[in-house]
């Protein structure tokens, strides 16, 4: 499937897996954020096996202590380790924006494709759907489809999924659109292969790597989206551990010095967004050197 | 009819299916309401017969076209319902709040257009250099940085360490009465009243939320204009422009500049997006009395009412900020003087 779209001959002569190794070596920042990826990866799987205390366990008698040789990341208000409470996060934050992603990435694909394959009407709904969504201000549309649909985690997952639909929608229909009458389409249908069979078995995997991109490069904009709705007091509900919660409760403490309840969740977040971002940079130099930046 | 004035015309006329796309999706939101919405308004001391009142008060009974007509209608009399904590109409409680909202937004842009444009200009100009290599790494910690993390990291050092700015707690301290209401922005009001000491306690107050803002925008601004600067400068026309000897200088701000300006208006379109959302985060890290905390208040005592409200509010504002950039651009850009 992709070596109908493998035109590049001195990209054919070195082969994939040599390209990735020359952009890697080319731009040892996206080497960082391949390994940045992987360990929080890693850590939202082991989760609960590398906590050195119990995220949820609080204890008056340590409430409070700035970081310490104990406690890497200090305690909050009520004695719970810090440290630990960010690791564990990592799951349900990266749960809550992967859920999200995926779904956008599904349900913008097939809408995109449609449109971008057929055109007539069925673009013009979908274009009007998805341009009614770009209407809103995103975060204002979440917060209120959140409220509409009720205050919970997987409400949290569908708005972050649907503020980020069109941005899938448009890419999908785009990279359709070019290919739909392309030499490989034509041969395919020639072939006795209906449209469907061709959309979704030759034309949509050429798309794949674009769209690849922007997942990468959604991800980081999912995972704040979502930390910010929990920041405001949305979905996930304490004593729960999640970094846009955890810098909620640590805000009341910054302003009489207590700096690390905030600071450390707010890093991860941080971090994980700009793994994302530079991952979603990275993979763009390998699918479309071009548009190098 | 002028050519100019028939192209505004039609952006005004695009910017009604968006208006309508709008209203209908905040029906729906305002219809989703989990459970009962009749049952929800009466609250948790109400009997069968007060239920079925308010649901025939509110219009609940009758079938839903007739539903979203009746909301349509309350919509363009300025109706958007009452807060159920307070009783008071959501209108009047935004229009009160809203003059903040948009000091803190109006302020961060200027901030944010003032150091992205120059930022943006000069990476482009000497691609390569070090400036560029800020340029870049500006753009991608910007991207990464959340929004409301930022206001707190600020907080932290500019008044608990420094102890330069004052506590992050509203729009002016209580030593200072609130200036007389002209603008309803605090800074531009206390300066017309000739009270030198409260302008500067509101802009002491404002810095920091608007700088917070300001450094979230600060990445898709500078990124559109060293992208948009470096395409005009590769064109044709300023390679004749060089060729006739004109001076850089010239070359640069006179040709490559009015040019590379139209993208970034373009893209304003998207960051009045991010920046609405994003005021409401750090509307409540600094306790900004605007409308986004008060959709935050309402969200946290599950009055669904007036977030609905706001969410109608914003989204009207954003849709009426987009066709004023497009009206802009159409002014701007020099190709639709003449048809």
């Amino acid at each position: 499937m992709a070596l109908a779209e493998n035109t590049n001959a001195d990209k054919g002569q070195r082969g994939f897996g040599g390209h990735v190794l020359y952009v890697l070596s080319e731009n040892p920042i996206t080497a960082v954020a391949f390994g940045l990826f992987a360990l929080i990866v890693i850590v939202a799987i082991l989760g609960p096996l590398i906590t050195p205390y119990d995220p949820l366990e609080s204890n008056a008698a340590r409430a409070l202590q700035p970081p310490n040789a104990d406690h890497w990341f200090g305690t909050d208000s009520v004695g719970r380790d810090v440290f630990s409470r960010v690791i564990i996060a990592t799951r349900l934050d990266m749960m809550i924006s992967v859920a999200a992603v995926a779904l956008s990435f599904v349900v913008g694909s097939i809408v995109g494709s449609i449109a971008g394959y057929w055109g007539g009407w069925m673009d013009a709904v979908t274009g009007r759907f998805v341009d009614t969504i770009m209407a809103f201000p995103l975060f204002v549309l979440a917060m209120g489809i959140v409220a509409a649909m009720g205050n919970t985690v997987e409400n949290i997952i569908y708005a972050t999924a649907i503020i980020n639909l069109p941005f899938y929608a448009r890419v999908a229909r785009a990279e359709v659109r070019i290919r739909r009458e392309a030499g490989f389409a034509q041969a395919a249908r020639l072939a006795g292969n209906t449209d469907i069979q061709v959309l979704a078995l030759h034309i949509f995997p050429n798309a794949l790597p674009p769209m690849m991109v922007q997942i990468s490069l959604n991800m980081g904009w999912a995972i704040l989206n979502a930390a910010g709705l929990s920041f405001i007091g949305l979905g996930v509900r304490p004593p729960t551990a999640e970094w846009g919660i955890m810098v909620a409760e640590g805000a009341n403490f910054v302003v009489s010095g207590e700096w690390w309840l905030a600071f450390f969740p707010g890093l991860a977040l941080m971090i994980a967004v700009f793994a994302f971002n530079l991952l979603g940079d990275g993979l763009r130099d390998i699918v479309d050197p071009r548009q190098r930046t | 009819m002028n050519p100019r004035t028939k192209l505004i015309l039609f952006r005004v006329l695009q910017a009604i299916p968006a208006l309508a796309g709008v209203i209908l999706v905040s029906f729906i939101l305002t219809r989703m309401l989990p459970g009962d919405p009749a049952a929800y308004f009466a609250g948790p001391a109400a009997t069968p017969e007060s239920i079925a009142e308010i649901r025939a008060a509110m219009g609940l009974d009758r079938s839903l076209p007739v539903q979203f007509l009746h909301y349509v209608l309350d919509l363009f009399s300025g109706d958007l319902g009452n807060s159920l904590s307070t009783g008071q109409p959501v209108l009047e409680e935004l229009a009160r709040r809203l003059p903040a909202s948009l000091e803190l937004t109006f302020t961060a842009l200027l901030l944010s257009c003032g150091i992205a444009l120059p930022l943006g200009i000069a990476a482009a100009v000497n691609q390569g250099s070090w400036i560029d290599h800020v340029c870049r790494a500006v753009v991608t910690a910007g991207v990464s940085l959340p929004t409301f993390f930022t206001g707190i990291v600020l907080v932290y050092v500019f008044y608990y360490l420094l102890g330069w700015a004052p506590s992050p707690l509203g729009r002016l301290d209580f030593v200072y009465l609130s200036p007389p209401d002209v603008t309803g922005f605090y800074v531009i009001d206390a300066l017309l009243d000739g009270d030198m000491e409260t302008a500067w306690g509101a802009a002491r107050q404002l810095i920091l939320p608007a700088t917070t803002l300001a450094l979230f925008t600060l990445a898709p601004l500078a990124r559109m204009a060293r992208a948009s600067m470096l395409q005009a400068l590769s064109s044709d026309y300023i390679r004749t422009a060089r060729a006739a000897g004109l001076r850089e200088g010239q070359v640069i701000f006179g040709y490559a500049f009015q040019n590379a300006m139209l993208p970034v208006v373009t893209t304003l379109g998207m960051v009045f997006s991010f920046m609405l959302g994003a005021n409401v985060l750090v509307e409540k890290v600094f306790a900004w009395p605007g409308i986004g905390s008060y959709a935050v208040e309402a969200l946290v005592v599950s009055d669904y009412a007036a977030v609905q409200g706001f969410v109608l509010a914003m989204a009207i504002l954003f849709v009426l900020l987009n066709l004023v950039i497009d009206i802009l651009y159409t002014v701007v850009d020099p190709r639709t003087r003449e048809g």
